[in-house]
């Protein structure tokens, strides 16, 4: 328990998430201290990603609510004169409405000896319900729900079918995401890992198509130069007029003649009056802004030329996803953080913080094992924060639907590609879906499955949301004589989004830094300025994020240069000069799949 | 502060890095010394073969070695059994591949790979395509893997379909390379030839026939998608000249037919003049002119001393051969190479006479831009006016609306054509002179087709902005010409061509050469009024127009040249005897 003799500390981070994460590695990046608390057994809070069974737990964890019983007496006696306390919340209420589906039947049944347990089945959809789920040992009777194969079908395709049984088994392959988004190549996130070096923790792929679904039917959407060539859907004219439009947003703000009579009307009129035709509207809207009917003219732009800056940085589409799942970001700032010194504490978090009363800050917290550990700056996420110390509780809620599927959306030649799909809305009042599909390349499902994340602001519960979407993509056959995808895993849940508060909205001591939690937008630039803004808050004169050196250039304390073990300096060094090399020289790697964005310095762009 | 890592200064690493080249370069040099030895001492051994991989792993672009290292392959070669040698040669193969990771554009890795192929047992044609894959997807205009691309898809037999499917890839992956482009109009006319015309157009060409159809076409079908296919890509981007260049290659070009195109013969001159279809150069096509049926010994001349190659050749007939105007005369100019000949009847009575055909817009300009039928052409215009529509100030758009126009109807299209080269002017401010020189070349079509269609032997294209004078093979009989106010520069070699030229007006242009007015043996009047002519020297070659009586030279800088007369009378005394002189 050495970490509890630290107790004069300059930060301390409580429940990191992205944004705690990044502020924790920067920190200590300059040669702060900086210890992290996290009350669960993970890391990255909403932001962590889990395997099947872990997930599972999670589910089970959240479904029991527990209740840690606080003893004010533990901390009572910690508190000295002029000492003012403030309790922490120790319930975390950002997920609600929890539900679980599962169509994947429990084990493998042979069709052809059973076609009349068949009927039985198709029947009783309430008992799909999840709460089944969790427990796979009670009943062995066949849980498939789908419209599923007629016994028309060869036996073998059914028996091809992946189990709840193999789900389990194979759980450790699934890096399921709480949070889905996408990295913006040229995004304040991807700029602060190639800047801080951070990007040597980890691996990026590609997002291969964007797609879009309209009537019922899932399509390309033409967003590069070489998609807008290659498009059957799109008349010679209608390739023009897009690419015009599009060439003109890359620089529109030089141009303003041509958008100023509509900085107060919608962007969708100003397209209207662009001639585009009704098709290139809702591309050009829904799926390259990826804005809403009512976004004004100019905010629209500004999301139309951002998606078109970071084309062709890695590839033909603007979006890298780290290979493992989003909740690798925040550990590899973790790992940085800790590089520099930072100490982790899992299952272990704050009850208290103790507020000196003349100068109204904190100067120190009080941990759940009774714990008085001194420090100067305290940041903490939302969900920490009890009600008496907020000012406005005006959030919104996202509504996030997870499936595990066996088929892609949108067959091609390639069948391991990322896929976003933005989906309009069925309604015009309604919000507009977006849906990220994860290959089994990507590290975050099993071989033969998908992963789909369905995302949207809600207006109703999640699945109330999501599930018109998830009927009209994956249970109608969008050709004729196919069978539809098939989904063998659904769970839906709402998370707080608390993106729209800022430190006006909580009464607390000055230095207390509180993050908010993931928003609802696809890139995570709203949380990297947020880390941003908040280490210059702490550190007004530092640096934030300066590169890391490469380890061959650290100097050990009392030897010189090469002091600390020749074979650790020079494993590491020959293995990226290897990594290098296959990347800028080498010709006969593979077609570069997996773009890791370590290896990629500005000159390397074009 | 405590807690901060340490790092090394820049300077330290720039000293460690500099003590690290240091060392290598010694390492290079102590090696390179040793194998040139070894190759002076003609040693061929295995030794040999490491040396070299060392050196060449660290520089590949080092051709000496790479043929020493041949030399030492085909000496181990001899000692070894089959197996062996395919093992030796694979071996060779990847040491290859880890060079051109150092250098994908090194000529001796290139060329040494494709002779290893060639020694190869048994060559693993698959693995080298799959090589080029790799290589071209990382730099899809590297040349030399495009070529070694070549040699691999011959070796190997890939089919011409596949080759065509990998273009298609390319070319959706990035249609802004032009690489890609035209491998494709190689690999097209291979898959989808074009039937072949009536058979007997290839008997003995008459010279009355039409320009040939290219060799290298298109079936009708597939053209027609590939016209989609460069639609697209310039519907995308027009800005891209890739997909506009293919698109001009699609539309086609034909070459004209090689035959003599024109005969003319004069009593008085007894000179035989002859136009090609093309530059040639006469003294050895084998050329043979009888004349009323006995061959006659020429010397065949060029108009020009500078023209080498030249549409238009002369020569003089024996003295007195047909001087009489009372005799009938068949003259036939023979061209044996090409198998074509041309007649020419001198009557009784005639000063000269000719023989030529009256050449058409299609046989003499059209032929240039396209051959695709009209009904296309028509199609591909109305595409592009589509274009120019939403992008009225594209050049590529404009200059092939131009193409298609005259290919379609030169004379239609006149004022249509000249409003698209002041627009086209004034969005390309820097080709604005390639487009007035294309200007000028159509204007000077025009005028000789409608020269044609009036059958007369005047020329007229006074006041155009002609800014270069092209196509003056074509004026061989004729006897005035204007081109008055117009923006020329020069009169040039070429100009010598118009043997039967009389009355030459020029006035207001910016002339300062004359070169051209050169043996012309008819000119008498020359009208030169407000030209650039500075020196007394430029006028040197009017020396040689005999007939000249009549030159008119106001308005020029040399008009103020002092004793001007005098000098003018030394320079061409047969002029300052007649009457009609004008300084």
């Amino acid at each position: 328990w050495q970490w509890l003799l630290v107790t004069m500390l300059s930060v301390c981070v409580h429940f990191p998430g992205l944004t705690e994460s990044v502020i924790a590695a920067a920190c200590s990046r300059v040669g702060q201290s900086v210890l992290h608390l996290d009350r669960r057994n993970y890391y990255a809070g909403n932001w962590a990603s889990f395997t099947f069974n872990g997930l599972l737990s999670w589910i089970e964890e959240y479904k029991q609510k527990v209740q840690i019983t606080e003893s004010e007496q533990v901390w009572r006696s910690l508190i000295d004169e002029g000492e003012d306390v403030v309790p922490l919340s120790s319930v975390d209420s950002s997920i609600s409405n929890l539900e679980v589906f599962c169509y994947a039947r429990l084990a493998l049944i042979l069709l052809t000896t059973n076609t009349n347990e068949e009927h039985e089945v198709s029947e009783p959809e309430e008992e799909q319900h999840t709460s089944d789920i969790s427990e796979p040992s009670q009943s062995q009777e066949e849980k498939d729900s789908q419209p599923i194969s007629s016994p028309a079908d060869p036996p073998v395709e059914v028996e091809k079918k992946i189990t709840y049984q193999k789900l389990v088994k194979e759980g450790r392959r699934f890096n399921i995401d709480l949070v889905s988004k996408l990295m913006y190549s040229r995004g304040a996130l991807v700029d602060l890992l190639i800047k801080s070096n951070v990007s040597r923790y980890a691996e990026f792929k590609n997002i291969g198509h964007i797609l879009t679904c309209r009537n019922g039917k899932v399509e390309q959407v033409p967003c590069s130069r070489a998609d807008v060539f290659a498009s059957k859907q799109l008349t010679v004219v209608e390739k023009r007029m897009l690419m015009k439009f599009l060439t003109f947003c890359l620089d529109f703000e030089q141009h303003p003649e041509e958008y100023q009579d509509y900085t107060e009307k919608p962007f969708r009129e100003f397209l209207k009056n662009k001639k585009l035709t009704e098709n290139l509207q809702d591309f050009v809207l829904h799926s390259i802004a990826m804005v809403t009917q009512q976004t004004l003219t100019e905010e629209g732009l500004k999301a139309t030329q951002h998606f078109l800056r970071c084309l062709g940085r890695y590839g033909n589409t603007p979006f890298l996803f780290p290979l493992y799942g989003l909740g690798e970001i925040p550990q590899c700032f973790c790992r940085m953080c800790a590089v520099f010194g930072g100490i982790y504490c899992l299952r272990h978090s704050v009850q208290c913080l103790v507020v000196d009363k003349a100068s109204n800050k904190v100067k120190a917290v009080i941990d759940t094992r009774g714990q008085k550990i001194s420090c100067s700056h305290f940041v903490v996420e939302d969900s920490y924060i009890r009600d008496e110390q907020r000012q406005s509780t005006a959030y919104r809620q996202i509504s996030r639907a997870v499936l595990i599927t066996d088929r892609s959306v949108l067959p091609s030649e390639s069948d391991q590609q990322i896929s976003l799909v933005t989906i309009p809305p069925l309604e015009s009042s309604a919000p507009a879906v977006r849906m990220v599909e994860l290959c089994s390349s990507s590290m975050t499902c099993m071989p033969g499955t998908y992963l789909v994340h369905l995302t949207c602001s809600s207006s109703g519960t999640a699945q109330e949301d999501l599930a018109p979407v998830v009927s009209e993509l994956f249970h109608v056959s969008t050709i004729p004589g196919e069978e539809p995808s098939e989904v063998l895993w659904v769970m839906y849940f709402n998370m707080r989004d608390t993106s729209a508060l800022d430190s006006s909205s909580y009464s607390l001591p000055s230095n207390v830094h509180v993050c908010t939690g993931p928003d609802g937008s696809l890139g995570s630039d709203c949380s990297i300025k947020l880390a941003e803004s908040v280490f210059h808050h702490i550190l007004p004169d530092e640096e934030f994020c300066p590169p890391a050196p490469n380890p061959e250039d650290i100097i050990y304390d009392g030897d010189g240069p090469q002091a600390e073990g020749p074979g650790f300096d020079e494993s590491v060094n020959t293995e990226a000069e290897e990594e290098g090399a296959a990347h800028e020289k080498n010709p006969s790697t593979e077609p570069a799949e997996m773009d890791s964005v370590a290896d990629t310095t500005p000159s390397s762009e074009e | 502060m405590h807690g901060r890592v340490k790092v090394k200064s820049t300077a330290q690493q720039e000293e460690e890095k500099r003590k690290e080249r240091e060392k290598k370069l010694k390492a290079f040099v102590s090696a390179r010394d040793a194998v040139l030895r070894k190759r002076s001492a003609g040693e061929h051994d295995e030794e040999a073969l490491q040396l070299t991989q060392q050196l060449l792993s660290s520089n590949p672009d080092f051709a000496t070695l790479w043929n020493y290292r041949r030399e030492v392959l085909l000496q181990l070669e001899t000692s070894r059994e089959k197996d062996e040698v395919q093992k030796l040669y694979e071996s060779e193969l990847h040491f290859i591949e880890a060079c051109l990771k150092v250098n994908p554009k090194s000529y001796g890795c290139w060329h040494h790979r494709s002779w290893v192929n060639t020694r190869l047992p048994q060559p693993d044609w698959t693995r080298e395509l799959g090589l080029c894959d790799r290589c071209l997807s990382l730099d899809e205009r590297n040349f030399h893997c495009w070529d070694y691309r070549r040699v691999v898809v011959k070796e190997s037999g890939v089919s011409v379909e596949q080759e065509l499917q990998f273009t298609d890839r390319l070319i959706g992956s990035n249609f802004s390379n032009y690489s890609s482009w035209h491998y494709r109009s190689t690999l097209l006319p291979q898959l989808h030839p074009q039937p072949a015309p009536d058979s007997a157009s290839n008997t003995s060409p008459s010279p009355t026939a039409s320009p040939q159809i290219h060799s290298h076409r298109v079936c009708e079908e597939q053209l027609l998608k590939e016209y989609e296919l460069a639609h697209n890509a310039f519907f995308t981007d027009p800005n891209d000249q890739s997909a506009w260049f293919y698109y001009r290659w699609l539309l086609g070009r034909a070459e004209r037919e090689e035959m003599i195109s024109c005969v003319y013969v004069s009593r008085e001159r007894e000179r035989v003049s002859v136009a090609f279809s093309k530059p040639v150069h006469a003294q050895s096509e084998g050329l043979m002119l009888v004349l009323d049926g006995q061959p006659q010994q020429v010397e065949w001349r060029s108009t020009h001393p500078r023209l080498r190659h030249s549409p238009v050749w002369l020569c003089d007939l024996p003295p007195g051969s047909v001087s009489d105007i009372s005799n009938e005369h068949n003259l036939t100019v023979h061209w044996t190479e090409k198998y074509t000949h041309r007649d020419c009847a001198l009557y009784t009575g005639c000063a000269e006479s000719w023989c030529r055909d009256s050449a058409t817009d299609q046989e003499l300009f059209r032929s240039e831009l396209s051959v695709e039928k009209s009904s296309v052409l028509q199609a591909e215009l109305q595409s592009c006016n589509q274009l120019l529509e939403l992008e009225p100030q594209n050049k590529w758009c404009l200059l092939t609306i131009i193409l298609l126009m005259r290919a379609l109807d030169p004379l239609g299209h006149e004022k249509e054509t000249l409003a698209h080269f002041q627009t086209l002017k004034e969005v390309d401010p820097m080709r604005s002179s390639y487009y007035s020189d294309l200007c000028s070349k159509f204007l000077i079509e025009n005028t000789i087709l409608k020269m044609e269609y009036a059958e007369v032997r005047v020329f007229s294209l006074s006041n155009k902005n002609l800014t270069t004078l092209c196509h003056l093979d074509q004026l061989l009989l004729v006897t005035h010409i204007n081109l008055s106010s117009n923006q020329l520069l020069r009169l040039p070699p070429q100009f010598a061509m118009l043997q039967c030229l009389e009355v030459l007006e020029a006035d207001d242009n910016a002339i300062e050469s004359l070169e051209g007015l050169y043996h012309l043996p008819k000119l008498e009047e020359v009208s030169l009024r407000n030209n650039q002519i500075c020196k007394l020297s430029d006028l040197e070659s009017l020396a040689s127009c005999t007939k000249l009586t009549r030159l008119d030279l106001r308005g020029n800088p040399v008009h103020k040249t002092a004793n001007i007369d005098s000098e003018l009378s030394q320079l061409l005394p047969l002029l300052c005897k007649s009457q009609a002189f004008v300084v």
